[in-house]
């Protein structure tokens, strides 16, 4: 199968990059799309380019301006970059042979490491029980990682538990899982976090000492699992 | 605080891995140039109070970014020239006197561990540099590659060598005035606060560090108030908060971001943000695409010619001590 040509939009981020945009939209066609971009541009990449990275619904490309102005000094950096990414949108590229499997995470979903379920239940007028069973009865698609080293962007939970970020960040612990809009997420690491915390999983979704530091990519598939407080300390 | 900085860690954005990196990378790779190094070598940024250095082997050190009045054994040594240091040698900085940061360069470079290809510290992810953190009183930095400088020092406590470059930030009339590129959410605002943008200076408030500079000014107002989608950013991206406040996006930055993205500082124009501190004042103004990319060329045209004029004094006293 062939990918159309989607609507997208290029501009500049600064001298040294471009972001090409297909709308402002959380759409999994679209994210798939980025994610193509962003595997071709990792494969194939333009002289001068230092880095592709992939969000949503957009792709940000780094190029060194002294690099790339050495194929044409004539034109600026950001023209031939441009030109560039404009032929490569003209290009049809390969869907993928198949989905990634299905990663599966354990949530402990107890008071103590949950602090703001109680809250986000009685906001939604639902209860406990029901959360957790809407929280893992869905795959979620990690759309991007971003934020910090290993932070998941995923989506999207039902719009019965879903909860704006609070106001006001606060300390989360690593592990901790969240919940913003319908966003659902991971920290991977403690820090000052605004998402509605529901939840926490023993799993190390980010390690320094790994070759391949970072657990879960873009574009792979989520599902949660209740444990007890019990199983979370012996996971 | 004293942290290990190279360049940065590139090609690791799509994980989370923000590139990090020297906050002022033009006076990290002139200290570098100076002592003889690649310019992507890892070197110490110092914020004021910074630390004393006892040197356990004599070595050929540069110093560059902030004037943090240096010395060794207790007497007064340049920022942008390169000293040989003696052994049992202590270097220390007694008070700012411009700027907001200052780089240690060592000849032969610092014997630190990659992390993904970077020596820069990762303060949030505890890794890289020396042990993830910031340094610490009684660490011991190693030379990747020692050089034995004895002939040159004879009973010396320090020599300042004869080459040197200027530094070449802050010191030009426009230094309180900022380059810029429009972002993307640029024309959210509204024509008033356009008018703000470029008419008013803006402070650098006390919550500013290496992930970014809260600035201060009368607060911009947007005509939209539609979510941007978690975006890319970068270091200089310029973004409205929803009290009206801008932030400036520094090294340490997110890899991307939801806030409306109104401009981007030019990449020229990083090492002078970078030398700012809070309490100090500038003012906005927008260029376009090519000046920007015309005064990054000139940056590095002037590193590359000063890196040949280095390259050439060093490797005639080197010879000469061999």
């Amino acid at each position: 199968m062939k990918s159309a040509i989607l609507p997208y939009r290029i501009f500049p981020l600064g001298d040294a990059a471009i972001t090409v945009d297909f709308g402002n939209i959380i759409d999994e066609s679209i994210n798939r799309h980025v994610l193509r971009l962003f595997d071709e541009l990792k494969n194939n990449p333009w002289p001068g380019m230092t880095e592709v990275v992939p969000a949503y619904s957009s792709l940000a490309i780094y190029y060194h301006v002294p690099e790339v102005k050495k194929s044409n000094s004539s034109l600026s950096a950001f023209d031939i970059v441009s030109m560039r990414a404009k032929e490569l949108m003209e290009m049809s590229l390969p869907e993928k042979e198949k989905a990634s499997e299905i990663v599966r995470i354990p949530v402990c979903y107890e008071k103590e490491m949950a602090p703001d379920i109680e809250h986000l239940a009685g906001a939604r007028n639902i209860t406990i029980e029901e959360l957790i069973r809407l929280h893992t009865s869905k795959e979620y698609r990690v759309y991007m990682l971003g934020f910090l080293p290993g932070f998941t962007y995923m989506g999207e939970v039902d719009d019965a538990i879903s909860m704006a970020r609070k106001s006001q960040p606060v300390t989360v612990p690593a592990g901790s899982v969240g919940i913003a809009g319908r966003q659902t997420g991971i920290y991977p690491m403690e820090c000052p976090g605004g998402w509605q915390i529901i939840g926490k999983t023993p799993v190390k979704l980010f390690d320094p000492e790994k070759e391949d530091p970072v657990a879960l990519k873009a574009g792979d598939s989520v599902r949660f699992f209740s444990i007890s407080k019990d199983e979370f300390e012996n996971y | 605080m004293d942290t290990i900085q190279d360049l940065g860690r590139y090609g690791w954005q799509h994980l989370g891995v923000n590139p990090g990196g020297a906050m002022d990378k033009l006076s990290a790779q002139i200290a570098n140039i100076l002592v003889g190094n690649n310019r992507q070598e890892a070197v110490i940024e110092m914020h004021f109070p910074a630390a004393a250095f006892f040197f356990e082997q004599p070595s050929m050190i540069a110093i560059s970014g902030a004037d943090f009045s240096a010395t060794v054994n207790g007497e007064e040594v340049p920022s942008y020239r390169p000293i040989l240091v003696n052994k049992y040698s202590i270097l220390q900085f007694h008070r700012v006197e411009k700027g907001a940061r200052a780089y240690l360069a060592v000849h032969g470079g610092l014997d630190i561990p990659l992390w993904l290809n970077s020596r820069s510290t990762h303060l949030k992810a505890e890794t890289g540099g020396h042990k993830g953190r910031v340094l610490q009183k009684d660490d011991e930095i190693r030379l990747r590659k020692p050089v034995d400088l004895c002939p040159l020092l004879g009973k010396k406590e320090f020599e300042i060598l004869p080459w040197k470059t200027d530094s070449n930030w802050g010191d030009d009339n426009h230094a309180k005035e900022i380059l810029a590129l429009p972002g993307n959410e640029w024309e959210r605002l509204t024509g008033q606060s356009k008018e703000i943008f470029f008419d008013r200076a803006f402070l650098i408030t006390n919550q500013s560090d290496r992930m970014g500079y809260r600035l201060r000014s009368e607060p911009l107002v947007t005509m939209v108030d539609e979510e941007v989608v978690s975006s890319p950013v970068s270091f200089g991206t310029v973004q409205l908060l929803p009290d009206g406040q801008l932030i400036v996006l520094m090294a340490d930055h997110q890899t991307a971001g939801g806030y409306p993205r109104i401009a981007h500082v030019i990449s020229a124009h990083h090492s002078r943000l970078a030398q700012m501190k809070p309490g100090d004042l500038f003012i906005f103004r927008f260029t376009d695409q090519s000046t920007a990319e015309q005064l990054l060329l000139k940056q590095h045209q002037h590193l590359l010619q000063l890196q040949n004029a280095c390259k050439l004094k060093l490797d005639e006293l080197l010879n000469a001590c061999n």
